[in-house]
């Protein structure tokens, strides 16, 4: 029994947190939220070059063959300091090729997605925010051995940006007919809108499809098939949120601690005062918990054991609703200047409206916990 | 990150449940006294009495892992407490095996491990709660005796304990920073003349702990506990042992299961209070804590193992467990709707002494706004109270 980092994933942390010190202090990334694209393409291909793009790529095909365990490590690095990237859009769209792909597809685009060279994305939400199969409506029509899609995705991960998208959409009216294809930038039909989000350092657009077609051999897996990999890719996807948002929440927490010693009220630091100390405190706690839950649901998908879907949920419910807690908590504690642009905690609350409602917000994943504790029964 | 086993912790595991099916088989009433005489006589045969102590004073010698593999298998099985004398094997017998004299561990040890009468602790005083340190109850040397005056509170099951671990002042009154010193730990026979018990009713109508007088009581020099003055480390040194927070998880869930069936039965708006969304989601959140506390456990073992320490991370479950305690006796009660106030009125009142029972569990061992302190003072470094 080992609940803990090996050697080479607390080295892993160590390059990632020094590299984004070096380059991506928080004077860089608000600078990067004012750019119109919104990141930096230099640092990517450095990213790119040190192996964090391909990290749970298979090595065939140009990755590190790591697992979600290690990704976690990044994410919760590059969440510490919103570092913004296509970095989690990248490595989903990656994931879903290499899970339901064939060796062939992962062929033709897994080394581009680990090198950098293609920035990927998923494009599965739709108005409404369903995060299961029956919220997926964008409509394949089939025309020969190819489909059609007509409809629209909203808030996908940095959509503008992205080269190739791999999309969610339905090939009949049942429950699970359900196909993901890849559509690759400037495809006929296929209309990208940025839409600016509160958070700068989060890039989500609308991505509508007029006609897109998604060839054979773009399709993962068979046509109708796709819901069970639509469900794992979506736990992927919330596990990864949550492993950013405990690197977001302890960069909230840091600051407004230190905020609490500095600050001298009363003729002391205000964080003497319980009134202050004693939510601090409950920020502590819920980061550890949801964290040591984000940490085993990791465990659970890289091992494909069943308990992952309980894990991933109860961890993105929780990580989703503290986060907003410590947005608001860190904001008020800090008091004036904690409204002021100047001040950097405004940052981490506007991330946690994006952190508590991407890929299910706490309700939609507490109701699957229940779910799930219902069918067990 | 590994959570596999190995095959020699497998092993143990199958030991244990091997046992618990001999045991503990369906339908077995645990409150038969001869169960309960054979259950202690084989788990004391076993040597899980006392199971993390060492083998020379008569203890199991279980390694951490095996310690955790037992007590989660127990409480996943209901089974009965392994041995009869409660805080003499959480706190008294651990303190004794490292503090005592070899008189005193030949003495008391074996009454423990064999559960031959209970023990209380004398820590809390009227005007020494949260702030402990801060305790009066004065000790005076005299000759190969101390003289005991002051007095005790919140001591749980003083009425029927033979002995008591009694925390005193032998040094100058408490000051500030000093407080600590001056704090010496005696063990005290409960027959002692000048001792006086007062139980005290709690707002569920028991009786679980009492005042305790002390009106010039003489204890012999020889069960004074570790040096004079040095009361507060082996206070704080023995209540380090109190972490089994493995099995606090097992048991929280098996009351989930309870509290989930409730709802399953309980009408709320002429459906099942379980259909309800709200509820489902409260209950959800709960599961969420609870599977949140095991996992901390996990990386809490994880840092033991690796020979370091606990600190104040502790305080985190611990917060958990308070929470979890008060709010899910409270959905018992609110799912019951207007019955929910009722002495006896569902499942014979059994939710009712369980929501009004809390404070036991929420306020010993330090209230939650102590351990919110604990963290932020020793974890995120703000400045003292």
């Amino acid at each position: 029994m080992n609940f803990g980092f090996t050697e080479e994933q607390d080295l892993l942390r160590q390059e990632v947190r020094k590299f984004l010190d070096a380059h991506a202090p928080m004077e860089a990334v608000r600078k990067l939220a004012e750019t119109p694209e919104g990141f930096s393409r230099e640092l990517w291909k450095q990213m790119g070059e040190l192996g964090w793009l391909g990290l749970t790529i298979p090595e065939a095909h140009g990755g590190a063959g790591l697992g979600m365990v290690d990704l976690v490590v990044v994410l919760e690095e590059t969440g510490r300091t919103l570092f913004p990237s296509p970095l989690l859009a990248t490595t989903l769209a990656a994931a879903a090729i290499r899970d339901a792909g064939s060796e062939a597809q992962q062929a033709r685009w897994l080394p581009r997605l680990a090198d950098g060279s293609t920035i990927g994305t998923i494009a599965l939400q739709e108005a409404g925010d369903r995060f299961d199969p029956a919220g997926v409506r964008l409509a394949g029509r089939r025309v020969g051995k190819d489909w059609l899609l007509a409809g629209d995705k909203v808030q996908v991960l940095d959509g503008a940006a992205a080269d190739l998208l791999v999309v969610a959409f339905r090939t009949g009216a049942g429950d699970g007919e359900i196909a993901l294809g890849v559509v690759e930038r400037g495809a006929a039909g296929l209309t990208v809108e940025a839409t600016p989000s509160i958070d700068g350092t989060r890039r989500v657009a609308r991505v509508r499809c007029d006609g897109v077609r998604v060839a054979a051999d773009a399709l993962l897996g068979g046509a109708g098939t796709g819901a069970p990999a639509l469900a794992r890719l979506l736990d992927r996807a919330a596990a990864a949120a949550a492993a950013e948002t405990i690197g977001a929440a302890e960069g909230a927490l840091r600051l407004t601690v230190d905020y609490a010693r500095e600050r001298v009220q009363f003729g002391s630091p205000i964080g003497r005062f319980q009134g202050v100390k004693h939510p601090l405190a409950e920020m502590y706690v819920d980061v550890e918990s949801f964290k040591s839950l984000l940490y085993y649901a990791a465990w659970c998908l890289d091992q494909g054991d069943p308990e992952a879907a309980r894990f991933v949920s109860m961890a993105k419910a929780y990580a989703g609703e503290a986060f907003a807690r410590i947005g608001i908590d860190g904001v008020q504690l800090h008091g004036g200047v904690g409204y002021t642009w100047e001040y950097d905690i405004q940052m981490y609350l506007k991330r946690s409206k994006w952190a508590r409602a991407a890929f299910g917000d706490p309700d939609h994943h507490y109701d699957r916990v229940a779910r799930l504790r219902t069918e067990a029964r | 990150m590994d959570f596999h086993l190995t095959p020699e912790e497998e092993a143990f595991r199958a030991e244990v449940r091997a046992f618990l099916d001999e045991l503990l088989p369906p339908g077995t009433n645990a409150m038969d006294p001869k169960f309960v005489a054979n259950w202690q006589r084989r788990v004391r045969e076993k040597r899980w009495v006392g199971f993390s102590w060492p083998q020379e004073v008569g203890g199991g010698g279980g390694s951490i892992m095996q310690q955790v593999i037992l007590k989660e298998e127990m409480a996943k099985r209901k089974a009965p407490p392994l041995g009869a004398c409660f805080m003499g094997l959480a706190w008294v017998g651990p303190a004794i095996v490292e503090y005592g004299t070899g008189a005193q561990k030949q003495r008391f040890i074996p009454d423990i491990l064999d559960g031959k009468y209970q023990w209380c602790t004398g820590y809390s005083e009227p005007g020494s709660g949260s702030d402990l340190a801060s305790l009066q109850c004065r000790a005076v040397k005299d000759g190969d005796q101390y003289v005991v005056n002051g007095q005790k509170i919140w001591t749980s099951i003083a009425m029927w304990s033979k002995w008591m671990i009694l925390l005193v002042r032998t040094g100058p009154p408490a000051t500030g920073d000093n407080k600590h010193d001056g704090i010496t730990c005696l063990l005290v026979e409960m027959e002692t003349p000048g001792i006086t018990v007062r139980p005290i009713r709690n707002m569920s109508g028991g009786a679980m702990f009492a005042e305790v007088f002390f009106d010039d009581v003489r204890v012999p020099v020889e069960h004074r506990l570790g040096e004079e003055g040095q009361g507060w480390k082996v206070t704080v040194s023995a209540l380090a042992h109190e972490r089994s927070s493995i099995a606090e998880v097992e048991g929280l869930l098996r009351k989930l299961d309870e509290l989930v069936e409730l709802a399953e039965k309980s009408v709320k708006n002429g459906r099942p209070a379980l259909a309800d969304d709200g509820v489902r989601r409260r209950i959800a959140r709960f599961e969420t804590r609870i599977e949140a506390m095991r996992m901390n456990g996990m990386r809490f073992l994880t840092q033991q193992l690796k020979g370091e320490p606990l600190g104040a991370e502790t305080s985190i479950n611990k917060l958990h467990r308070a929470e979890l305690e008060v709010e899910m006796g409270d959905l018992a009660l609110e799912i019951q709707g207007s019955a929910g106030h009722l002495e006896k009125e569902v499942d014979g009142g059994r939710w009712q002494r369980f929501a009004l029972s809390w404070p036991e569990v929420v306020i010993g061992g330090g209230t939650p706004n102590i351990q919110r302190n604990i963290i932020a003072e020793r974890v995120l470094g703000l400045p003292k109270d």
